[in-house]
């Protein structure tokens, strides 16, 4: 929150960025600003410790699977293009987006299908494309309250795998979880506001 | 951890001073029966024994009305406290019907009784007492419960709103009466215009605050709970002012003789108090802000402090026939800001449940009044009167509504949809606010009082039962959420999955606003404001050992349910789980996901619901603490097993074991022996700053450490501040020493004995090493020897 700056051209690839992400100009200053702000000792990139930092999230279940999820394959910096690209997944859809795109072009961050690739990757940790039961428990167990038994948490994680399983291997694999949640309204559940 | 009971010198005792006083000669006559010589109250008893010869010494006397007026008040009280717990026990009620309803109820009881027993009812409120004693309360309450960041950013619509709102609410209601009046066939041709606006503006102060708690599990945006609040706040203060300066007008002139030069100066005065009332609030909150900077020591007087300087702000403004309640409310949003920094966490405790003491004992004081003058004789019923006045007060608010929203959405980025303005408009309930300003109506202007005073009960009584009563189904209907569609188990994770991480990154993201001005404010408030208000070193002791406190219980808690005993380890037992999969009954499939929606965490709201009657109890933090717990305890057992999930290493691979180092099989000695064990394992380098600052941490000085993260951010849910800039500060230079990353160790040791009975004493220290271990493995060097030499010890478990 130092120099404070109204000049976009401060951004380094500022184009490529908003290219890949979709954000206006004024929302990726906004965005460069909160991430100087992040960036406590100036280094030029956020580490774990910046997101730790933030209070709220020390409080959220899911708290530490948000700060992974933006550190992919398990690296230590977060710049500030990979920042923006982990926030654009909850850029509200434009729904005239949709019309003029262009089906060559890879899909855009905030379509519905890389929101739910989003919330697919906070339950599969292992990467492996499929949420296996374990994991399902794991996330679970995170967002219980501490009453609820050992046993009864197995068996809802049972239940939840039961009823997107359609494969019978015993885990959900993507597509089988896109599928059950066809009827929730993700563009709406996973926008923010003000990532407009 | 009571809260002091400080004795309130201010407004309550000096109450019953005055009203003894006072009434001392309204009971004069009840006096006879006791004591034959009219001496005033507080002397007779005492001088009853000297003045006359009495026949005998009385072993037993009765003597009533030396009491009267304390023990009736107090009695009301109680009896609207008893009505109160009772309304929660059943608890639907408190979502079917607005406690003012109940409030009402017990006034008009209280009254019944009174008029039947044909008691002669002891304090009446007048206009000293409501604008000294009982208003104020009100107001502060109201100002230092508003969400200030999300309130300013807000506040050119709730000004427009509310401002502008109550102005057309007033002269609307006060010239369509006025028209109605000249209709002779309803025989009210001698009410004037005067009359009639002033009784528009004391009609149109709304109380909307009292609705919302009927709502609030409809889940109503952050934006509409705003606009209400806000109207609240800003309403009575408008009203007063519009008030005043129509009697004022009465007083002066007959109607002929206004010239359009009086109704400027009206205008000009009606903006000078109300900037000025807000002048000189905002100045108080300063001072009163800067001086909690220097009470640590005398943490006592506190709550005395932010009373007396919100109190002397009223007041002041009053001398000046400024507006003292904009400048309450001025005051109040000032110095929420500085002095929930300043301020030991019990005075903040003690002046919050203190604030909300005094202004619902006024509220229930101000109810009473109204039940007593509602059963009665001093009625004038007119049917035209009140059928009218009802009737504009739902047009002219359904009018100001639709036409200043439709404006002001022009201009937001948000706009508020035609269903949030039709809750608006629905919870325009009136209160106390107006009954007070109609029963302080002075006789003498106004000869027709008792009708003015009849027609506001009737649009009270109507407005809050009614309409309070109904407003909970409709907002349930505009929602209309899925709530009939029962979701599958999978949705139901799911969706609250995505609520989570949808806030959680928000949080991410962080807010801001679209105002330049605001940015700039924050600034200058960081740069000058902050160092010359807020203490130099904030004490965390105090914090530090609440958490402690209660972490330390809950621990112990989830210790004993069982939680703690590592189920983490179920693997080998999930693969014969997959085997089954079991028929399921549709009971069980129900029983399931009830014990999943009524278990799972709740989202993080970001708006602080606010209750006018009571302070809600913190679920939230309860719940703040199970993540917290169950975090430090996921980075121990993580630990342990060689697995850091948030240590960056990609969760798939395992840490290399090598079986390299024998370590010796832990003593239950003492924890620095065990430390010092490791160093000589170890013999190198980064660790050793990071043991010598292990060794410090049981000195108790948990002044570093994870916990004050935690805390920090505790402190934030708690007080909806910022957060201590100088706690984090601290935080990044130590961790600077150690190499980054969080430090998982710190805890005090108690804890641990009180919950590790499964644990040996020795694993615990192993634990924080191979935490530090594993820590700077994953961030320094990857497999670490380290790792290797707990595996054996691990694998004993």
């Amino acid at each position: 929150m130092g120099s404070c700056s109204s000049h976009a051209a401060r951004i380094p690839d500022v184009d490529s960025i908003q290219r890949e992400t979709g954000f206006s100009q004024a929302s990726l200053l906004r965005l460069y600003h909160r991430f100087r702000a992040l960036d406590r000792n100036k280094k030029g990139y956020l580490s774990r410790v910046d997101l730790q930092e933030i209070g709220a999230l020390a409080v959220n279940p899911l708290g530490d699977r948000i700060i992974d999820s933006f550190f992919p394959d398990g690296s230590l910096q977060l710049d500030f293009p990979g920042f923006v690209r982990v926030l654009a997944h909850f850029r509200p859809v434009d729904v005239e987006d949709h019309g003029n795109r262009d089906p060559q072009e890879p899909e855009p961050l905030n379509s519905r299908m890389n929101k739910l690739r989003f919330a697919f990757q906070l339950y599969d940790l292992d990467r492996d494309g499929k949420i296996s039961r374990h994991e399902m428990l794991q996330v679970l167990r995170l967002m219980v309250g501490v009453q609820v038994t050992e046993e009864q948490l197995e068996s809802i994680a049972d239940r939840t795998v039961q009823e997107a399983d359609e494969d019978g291997d015993g885990a959900v694999s993507f597509l089988e979880f896109t599928k059950s949640l066809e009827k929730m309204n993700i563009e709406q559940k996973m926008s923010i506001r003000i990532l407009k | 951890m009571g809260f002091q009971t400080l004795v309130p010198f201010g407004p309550w005792n000096w109450l019953f001073f005055l009203v003894a006083l006072k009434c001392g000669g309204a009971s004069s006559d009840l006096n006879e029966s006791t004591n034959s010589s009219p001496q005033h109250e507080p002397d007779v008893r005492f001088a009853a024994a000297s003045s006359e010869p009495a026949e005998t010494v009385s072993v037993f006397a009765l003597d009533y009305d030396y009491v009267q007026i304390p023990y009736e008040v107090t009695l009301w009280i109680l009896l609207a406290s008893l009505a109160k717990i009772g309304f929660h026990l059943y608890h639907r009620l408190p979502g079917l019907m607005p406690e003012s309803c109940l409030l009402i109820l017990v006034g008009a009881l209280v009254g019944a009784i009174i008029f039947g027993t044909d008691h002669k009812s002891p304090p009446v409120m007048d206009s000293s007492i409501y604008f000294l004693y009982l208003l104020p309360p009100i107001v502060l309450e109201g100002g230092y419960f508003m969400p200030t960041r999300p309130f300013f950013e807000n506040i050119g619509s709730i000004l427009w709103w509310a401002g502008l709102g109550a102005l057309i609410n007033a002269f609307g209601i006060g010239l369509s009466l006025y028209l109605v009046c000249q209709v002779q066939a309803f025989g009210l041709s001698d009410v004037n215009l005067l009359q009639n606006l002033l009784f528009g503006s004391l009609i149109s102060a709304v109380d909307p605050v009292a609705v919302l708690a009927v709502f609030e599990e409809a889940r109503v945006n952050q934006q509409l709970y705003l606009m209400i609040f806000g109207e609240a706040l800003l309403n009575d203060g408008i009203s007063v002012v519009l008030y005043n300066i129509l009697i004022a007008f009465t007083k002066m002139h007959k109607f002929e003789d206004i010239e359009p030069v009086d109704i400027l100066a009206g205008c000009a005065r009606f903006i000078i108090v109300g900037c000025g009332g807000v002048f000189f609030g905002v100045i108080f909150g300063f001072i009163s802000a800067f001086i909690t900077r220097f009470t640590q020591n005398i943490s006592a007087i506190e709550p005395l402090i932010v009373f007396m300087f919100s109190y002397l702000s009223y007041l002041v403004a009053e001398t000046l026939y400024l507006s003292g309640i904009l400048a309450i409310t001025a005051c109040a949003v000032t110095m929420k800001k500085y002095v929930e920094e300043n301020v030991s966490q019990t005075s903040y405790t003690t002046i919050k449940y203190f604030m909300k003491m005094l202004s619902s004992v006024s509220e229930t004081l101000i109810f009473m009044f109204m039940g007593v003058s509602t059963v009665g004789k001093n009625h004038e019923w007119n049917w035209a009167f009140v059928c009218f006045t009802l009737a504009f007060c739902q047009i002219w608010r359904a009018i100001s509504v639709f036409a200043l929203f439709y404006i002001s959405n022009q201009f937001r980025t948000f706009p508020f949809s035609i269903k949030d303005q039709c809750i608006i408009f629905y919870s325009g309930v009136r209160g106390a606010g107006s009954f007070s300003l109609a029963f302080l109506l002075p006789l003498s202007l106004f000869p027709r009082k008792k009708m003015f005073v009849t027609a506001t009960l009737v649009v009270i009584y109507f407005t809050v039962f009614i309409q309070g009563i109904t407003i909970g189904p409709l907002v349930r209907y505009l929602d209309v959420r899925k709530t009939n569609k029962k979701e599958s188990i999978n949705e139901e994770l799911h969706t609250r999955l995505m609520d989570h991480l949808k806030a959680g990154i928000e949080d991410v993201c962080g807010q801001w606003s679209h105002y330049q001005v605001r940015d700039k404010f924050k600034k200058f408030d960081h740069k000058y404001l902050r160092k010359i208000l807020i203490r130099e070193n904030l004490p965390k002791s105090s914090i530090v050992s609440l958490y402690k406190k209660l972490e330390m219980k809950q621990a112990i808690e989830m210790a004993e349910t069982g939680l703690l005993s590592s189920t983490a380890f179920s693997m080998p037992h999930q693969a014969q789980r997959i085997q089954e999969t079991k028929r399921l009954s549709p009971e069980d499939v129900e029983s399931m996901r009830d014990i999943l929606t009524h278990n799972m965490y709740q989202v993080r709201q970001r708006t602080l619901s606010y209750n006018k009657y009571n302070l809600k109890p913190q679920t939230s933090e309860k719940q703040a603490k199970e993540i917290l717990i169950r975090h430090q305890n996921t980075f121990r057992e993580s630990a342990r097993k060689g697995h850091s999930l948030p240590w960056g290493k990609p969760a798939g691979t395992k840490n290399v074991r090598y079986l390299s180092c024998p370590y010796s099989p832990p003593q239950p000695a003492g924890r620095d022996v065990r430390v010092a064990e490791f160093t000589d394992h170890d013999g190198s380098d980064a660790e050793v700053p990071s043991i010598m600052f292990n060794t410090h941490s049981p000195t108790g000085s948990l002044q570093e450490g994870r916990r004050t993260q935690e805390i920090i951010p505790m402190k934030n849910l708690h007080r909806g501040g910022k957060p201590a800039h100088l706690g984090y500060q601290r935080n990044r230079t130590q961790e600077e020493q150690l190499g980054g990353g969080r430090r998982v160790v710190l805890r005090p040791k108690p804890l641990f004995h009180a919950v590790d009975e499964d644990f040996e004493s020795g694993e615990e220290s192993e634990e924080e090493a191979s935490a530090i271990g594993s820590r700077w493995s994953a961030e320094h060097r990857p497999g670490r020897d380290l790792q290797g030499s707990h595996s054996p010890l691990l694998q004993s478990k």
